[in-house]
């Protein structure tokens, strides 16, 4: 036992401290801290003040067009060839031009810039000159803005779980899908980056020949086991590690840009791609009772999702799958000479994880038919599909099934792979065939 | 005896790797275990080291059956030897010395003695993958004997090595024999044989074809030649010779004339030296004994005709 232990360490600390290691893990949190940060810093680049001259050949609009921190608007030349000229030798962004309308309401008009008018300005131009048009209207019509506001419907279709005990669960299908495929693919990826790294560590180790060294101090299975586990304990402190760098690096960055946040939360046209919610609401737009409505929904969606069992359920169904494709990846490792060898042996391990990823689209429109329970029951695809289903509820009983399993499945490979381990491992030089796997592991001792 | 194996059988699918093999190691020798390529050496050595179990026969180790934890009791230099590449030597050779169930501060300890003993203490840091072959080699002999243990199996130490590392080696194997280590010696070196070996069991084709003390073998390969450099009447003694004996070669050398002759029924070497000097002077005089690698090749060719 307790050489398992020194084993458990070696391997543990030698990965550890390795410089790829280092980098991944920060490489990894930059990357999706990244996936937060950068459009937010990308939208507060624009930050000169863009003056747009107006030519209101209607007059409707000019003293309306109020502009803001970014965006300026200024009375332009009345010769529309003088105003283009005027454009060009100036510093200014672009000149809308409003022509007398044939109705007696305008709806159109022409922004003429140096460069490609970006869209971003456009929409903005164009929002404005909506909002001062149904101002218009409405004062036509003789009805204040605020019937119109109260008359605008959202209608929200809430999707609302119920037990066998009587409780109620709002729960929204978007964000149980995100949930459910980003956590199967995090398991699909890192039973196949971790399962690689103990077929290249029992490869490593019979290609140095320090194999013989080794098993003449334990028995194989320990040094099968210690490696499976301690390449285990890497998996989830680069995971842990991700996760806390990942929420030190957002929140490090929301602490420090948190004046710029309140700033853009100004400007319509940022809030409306909803990078941080709960400042959202505070926004003052035309708009902001659906995102309010919605976002409010959202946000107890999440609330509702069952998070120690989803993570409880992620660790073990990580570790199961892991555990048990990592015995026949040690196995495949010990029975080749080299990784160039394990393509014939790694085909049927990667087709049932490969056929658990292609399923997921299927799985996710359909958590609880027929496919997905017997998916998520099956040990060598459960691990995957269980993660898909269980952000939409899974039966205890199934779990409890499916669970159990994986355990035995786990013990089953294991038993499997240590039979055909301790035999390989010996083996140098020889072209290994399935028939001669199956061989080994009837070798007695 | 330190260590027996007694019937030993290996069978895998297709062939016999040992059948019936017995050996018996004395305290305190050096077991030279020969055969040829393939003969089940390796797989003997690793029924030893337990790395695979027989499908019959015993093991003792002092008079008691082997246990799993006598592993510790074992030290084993194995033919197929190599270390984790990436690895610091120092580190690399305290947790080889751990997994042998010493405690990191008595591997380290011991380990920094046989460093400076080997002028090697400054590989401490290096990765193993800058060391040369033969440095690397060092580094696995001070493994294996770094516990301390009761038997030692060596297969083929020697290669690898230049000359001055392979006395230097040759040197401690003895060392540690006279400290009371028994040691078993695998190899297809025959000059070394003779050099270390107090016994030997020779292994053909999975079966012990022979066992014994060293000289005790000799004696019974040898074939009663004796060879001498004589000064004197030459022809006349070549004559004499001729009538008792079988002359095997005469030629002249510079010391006189060099003879060979074999003794055969009941005559003995006394008679052979009473006749030589009524015709000469001898120069010198001394039985020529077969050596191992004769016996070797010899046994396995009989055999295996």
């Amino acid at each position: 036992m307790n050489k398992i232990l020194l084993i458990i360490q070696r391997e543990y600390l030698t990965r550890v401290k390795k410089k790829s290691f280092i980098i991944m893990t920060f490489l990894g949190p930059l990357l999706m801290a990244g996936i937060w940060i950068v459009p937010f810093y990308l939208s507060t680049m624009t930050d000169d003040v863009k003056i747009i001259s107006v030519l209101d050949e209607s007059g409707m609009f000019l003293k309306e067009l109020k502009g803001d921190e970014t965006t300026k608007f200024v009375k332009a030349l009345p010769d529309l060839e003088e105003a283009k000229e005027n454009l060009l030798a100036t510093e200014q962004y672009a000149l809308l031009y409003i022509p007398l309308p044939k109705s007696n309401i305008p709806s159109s008009a022409i922004i003429y810039s140096n460069g490609q008018a970006s869209l971003e300005v456009k929409n903005y131009v164009k929002n404005n000159m909506k909002r001062i048009i149904e101002d218009e209207k409405l004062k036509l019509h003789g009805i204040p803005r605020e019937v119109l506001k109260s008359i605008e419907t959202n209608v929200y279709v809430s999707s609302i779980k119920l037990d066998g005990s009587g409780n109620e669960e709002q729960s929204s299908v978007e964000i149980n899908m995100v949930l459910g495929l980003f956590s199967a693919i995090l398991i699909y990826f890192f039973i196949f980056l971790f399962g690689a790294q103990v077929m290249r560590g029992v490869i490593e180790e019979k290609t140095s020949r320090v194999i013989e060294i080794i098993v003449s101090s334990v028995k194989p299975f320990q040094l099968m086991m210690g490696k499976i586990v301690g390449i285990a304990l890497v998996g989830l402190t680069q995971f842990m590690l991700w996760i806390v760098l990942t929420l030190v690096i957002v929140g490090g960055f929301q602490t420090f840009y948190a004046d710029e946040l309140l700033a853009t939360n100004a400007m319509p046209n940022y809030t409306s791609q909803g990078l941080f919610p709960e400042d959202v609401q505070e926004v003052e737009d035309p708009f902001a009772d659906v995102q309010d409505g919605s976002l409010s929904f959202m946000i107890e969606s999440v609330r509702a999702i069952n998070f120690p069992l989803v993570i409880g359920a992620f660790i073990f169904f990580f570790l199961g799958g892991y555990l048990l494709y990592a015995a026949l990846f040690a196995a495949i490792g010990s029975a080749v000479d080299s990784e160039a060898d394990t393509q014939q042996f790694m085909m049927p391990i990667t087709i049932p994880l490969i056929l658990s990823i292609v399923m997921a689209q299927f799985i996710i429109n359909d958590p609880s038919g027929h496919v997905a329970f017997w998916f998520s029951i099956f040990p060598l695809t459960s691990p995957i599909i269980m993660m898909l289903r269980i952000p939409f509820g899974v039966p205890v009983w199934e779990l409890t099934l499916s669970a159990i399993l994986l355990v035995s499945g786990f013990l089953f490979t294991t038993y499997i792979a240590g039979r055909i381990y301790r035999t390989g491992i010996l083996m140098y030089g020889k072209k290994v065939s399935y028939k001669e796997l199956w061989k080994w592991f009837f070798y007695k001792g | 005896m330190l260590f027996e194996a007694r019937n030993i059988i290996k069978q895998y699918a297709q062939h016999t790797a040992l059948n019936k093999v017995s050996i018996a190691v004395p305290e305190q020798s050096i077991f030279g275990l020969l055969g040829p390529n393939g003969a089940g050496k390796t797989t003997l050595i690793r029924i030893i080291n337990q790395i695979i179990a027989p499908d019959s026969g015993e093991l003792l180790l002092n008079g008691k059956k082997l246990q799993p934890a006598d592993v510790q009791r074992i030290g084993y230099l194995p033919e197929e030897r190599g270390l984790y590449k990436k690895m610091k030597v120092g580190e690399q050779a305290i947790y080889l010395a751990q997994l042998k169930g010493l405690s990191a501060s008595d591997a380290k300890k011991e380990l920094f003695i046989w460093f400076e003993k080997f002028g090697i203490a400054d590989w401490w840091d290096k990765k193993v993958e800058d060391l040369s072959k033969g440095m690397a080699q060092k580094i696995q002999f001070i493994v294996t004997i770094i516990h301390k243990p009761e038997l030692l199996i060596f297969d083929e130490p020697f290669s690898g090595f230049d000359p001055i590392n392979v006395n230097l080696l040759k040197k401690e194997i003895l060392n540690l024999r006279d400290q009371g280590t028994t040691i078993i010696f695998s190899t297809h070196n025959m000059a070394s044989v003779e050099e270390v070996c107090d016994h030997i069991a020779l292994i053909n084709n999975a079966e012990t074809i022979l066992e014994g003390e060293v000289h005790d073998i000799k004696k019974r390969f040898k074939e009663n030649i004796y060879e001498f450099n004589v000064d004197g009447q030459i022809e006349a003694l070549e004559t004499d010779i001729k009538q008792h004996f079988k002359l095997m070669q005469s030629e002249p050398s510079e010391f006189g004339q060099k003879m060979s002759v074999k003794i055969n029924g009941d005559a003995t070497s006394n008679d052979l030296v009473k006749l030589i000097t009524k015709h000469g002077n001898i120069i010198s005089y001394n039985e020529l004994l077969p050596n191992m690698n004769e016996i070797f090749i010899n046994m396995v060719e009989e055999k295996t005709q």
